[in-house]
């Protein structure tokens, strides 16, 4: 305990979290919204996939494309995210050119999250009551005007909502990947904490991922209540 | 004209196949106010559906100006649905979407110009009333608000037919009225041909001419509102227009229960019952009694019951000979 809180101590902390600390904190602020932007973009596409090309859907789509779809779907979201980082090093070598780094552990996150957002969607697109979607119909709308401008625009409050939940998901894998080198806030815990028994160093990288979770998830919610024209009053 | 032919329509499930509509033969004709009443689950909604396939029917067909719609690419259809529109229970409005943004999206579909289609929809927002509504969103109007802007939205296209699919049942007696009577006022302005489908019997009183009676998926009676209101045929028209005599029935078992059904000049003037007692020394006992306005004119009708059934032979003669006069036994 008394090592935990002398001066030397207290001031080499200080030292570290001045020199590490900004760059980490950009680094997983970037990381994480740029691999829910690309995984936001192919598992929006996938999502709506699902919800429109079920038998019941506005345009069924083969049985075996449909089941291919949710097996692989199923399948990427059971492997554990640092498992799932190893097994696609020749992707990321393909991609990026390297495995090692912040801009290499872009690929394993937006793999990992891509099905989640899918899942996401399509969850968020099941919500819409299904006599818009027939009252679309009565007015000649063609399948692709409906998932366009009724099935996405109206469900844009459940997306946002349902996109924060990935956000702060990804955030917490964008922690883990600093065990393979992955730039931000989890490599400075893992290095600091885990490597080095530098407790406090580990304990602040801790608390400012709390944080960064809660200003996604603040702005989130706002954005949710001020987009959503149901909660006009 | 709307042909509608031996139309049939089966959902087959793996718990078997159900015959919603069987063999189902209607003409509507321009500028008609057309009612289809029945039961929940005789096939009504399915049938509405028909009109505009968004239900495809398994057999038979149905002709729009001698088109027939069953046999239209799926560009026509979409073509096709502009000229036959559609309200519903439950409004079915874009939550999304403020009320001008509602009208203005069937004209988005068909790709008139945003500034057009504005300048139309605020028309059409005049015609139903709701012009300072216009940036308000859905969730901001109540029930018989939004039933409007969903009206305006129908007519957007300028559409020949307007189907409505129970459009008032989610309404108050109050509001169901004034929707009726816009809805009456826009088939008198624009001469468009409405087809309103229903439980509710007094919808149809209100402002249908023709209506046909729908029972198990098939149609049970069909005719002009008066005539098959005044007298009823089927045992489903009879359930329907005297929804109450069931009850009675069922209480008074045994007995032979006659139905007085009378229109025009003896629905006031005539002091039938009493008529009966002087003429024929004949008793009656009135078991329920009620009165209906049908297009204007009233009309009455009574369950009766006698003491003896000579009584209540003679009753059903003497009632029989009067003029205007509908004298039948209850089944």
């Amino acid at each position: 305990m008394d090592r935990l809180f002398s001066q030397e101590v207290i001031e080499e902390t200080l030292k570290i979290v001045q020199r590490e600390i900004p760059l980490a904190v950009w680094e997983t602020f970037y990381v994480t919204l740029l691999s829910t932007l690309f995984a936001v973009i192919i598992g929006l596409p996938l999502g709506v996939l699902l919800v429109v090309g079920e038998k019941d859907g506005i345009r069924p789509l083969p049985k075996a494309l449909m089941s291919f779809l949710n097996v692989l779907i199923n399948i990427l979201r059971s492997v554990p995210f640092l498992i799932l980082m190893i097994l696609v090093f020749p992707l990321t070598r393909l991609i990026v050119g390297t495995t090692v780094g912040t801009a290499a552990s872009i690929v394993p996150l937006v793999i990992a999250a891509f099905p989640f957002v899918a899942r996401l969607v399509e969850s968020s697109l099941r919500e819409i009551d299904p006599n818009i979607i027939e009252a679309a119909q009565s007015m000649g709308a063609s399948e692709f005007e409906i998932v366009t401008k009724v099935m996405i625009p109206e469900s844009v409050p459940s997306l946002i909502s349902n996109f924060t939940i990935a956000v702060t998901t990804v955030l917490s894998y964008t922690a883990m990947s600093g065990i393979i080198g992955g730039g931000g806030l989890g490599k400075i815990a893992i290095n600091y904490g885990y490597y080095r028994y530098k407790y406090r160093v580990m304990l602040i990288a801790v608390i400012l991922l709390i944080l960064l979770v809660q200003v996604f998830q603040t702005v989130g919610s706002k954005l949710v209540v001020k987009l959503d024209k149901r909660l006009k009053k | 004209m709307i042909e509608i032919k031996e139309l049939s329509k089966t959902f087959s499930s793996h718990n078997g196949d159900f015959e919603a509509l069987k063999n189902i033969n209607i003409t509507i004709n321009d500028g008609e106010i057309f009612g289809i009443i029945g039961m929940s689950g005789a096939g009504k909604s399915t049938l509405v559906r028909c009109i505009n396939m968004l239900e495809r029917p398994t057999g038979g067909s149905v002709l729009i100006d001698g088109v027939d719609i069953g046999a239209l690419s799926a560009g026509e259809l979409r073509k096709m649905r502009r000229n036959v529109t559609m309200i519903f229970q439950g409004f079915n409005l874009l939550m999304q979407r403020n009320v001008l943004g509602n009208v203005c999206f069937p004209l988005e579909l068909s790709g008139v110009p945003k500034k057009e289609a504005e300048k139309r929809a605020l028309e059409l927002l005049e015609t139903v009333g709701l012009k300072d509504k216009a940036k308000s969103y859905p969730a901001q109007l109540s029930g018989g608000q939004q039933q409007r802007v969903a009206i305006a939205r129908a007519l957007a296209t300028s559409p020949k037919v307007l189907l409505c699919d129970e459009a008032t049942s989610a309404l108050d007696p109050k509001t169901t009225r004034s929707i009726l009577s816009l809805i009456k006022d826009i088939n008198k302005k624009l001469g468009i041909t409405v087809i309103i489908i229903t439980h509710a019997m007094s919808v149809i009183e209100e402002i249908c001419d023709k209506v046909a009676i729908i029972d198990n998926g098939e149609i049970a009676e069909t005719g002009a509102v008066s005539d098959v209101f005044s007298s009823p045929k089927s045992r489903a028209a009879r359930n329907l227009v005297y929804p109450e005599e069931r009850d009675y029935l069922e209480r008074s078992s045994g007995q032979r229960l006659l139905r007085l059904v009378f229109g025009g000049e003896y629905s006031a003037d005539v002091p039938l019952i009493a008529k009966l007692a002087m003429d024929k020394g004949i008793a009656a006992n009135i078991i329920m009694a009620s009165t209906k306005t049908i297009g204007g004119n009233a009309y009455g009708n009574m369950l009766l019951s006698f003491k003896s059934d000579s009584d209540f032979v003679s009753a059903k003669e003497y009632f029989g000979s009067i003029e205007k006069l509908a004298a039948e036994e209850v089944q």
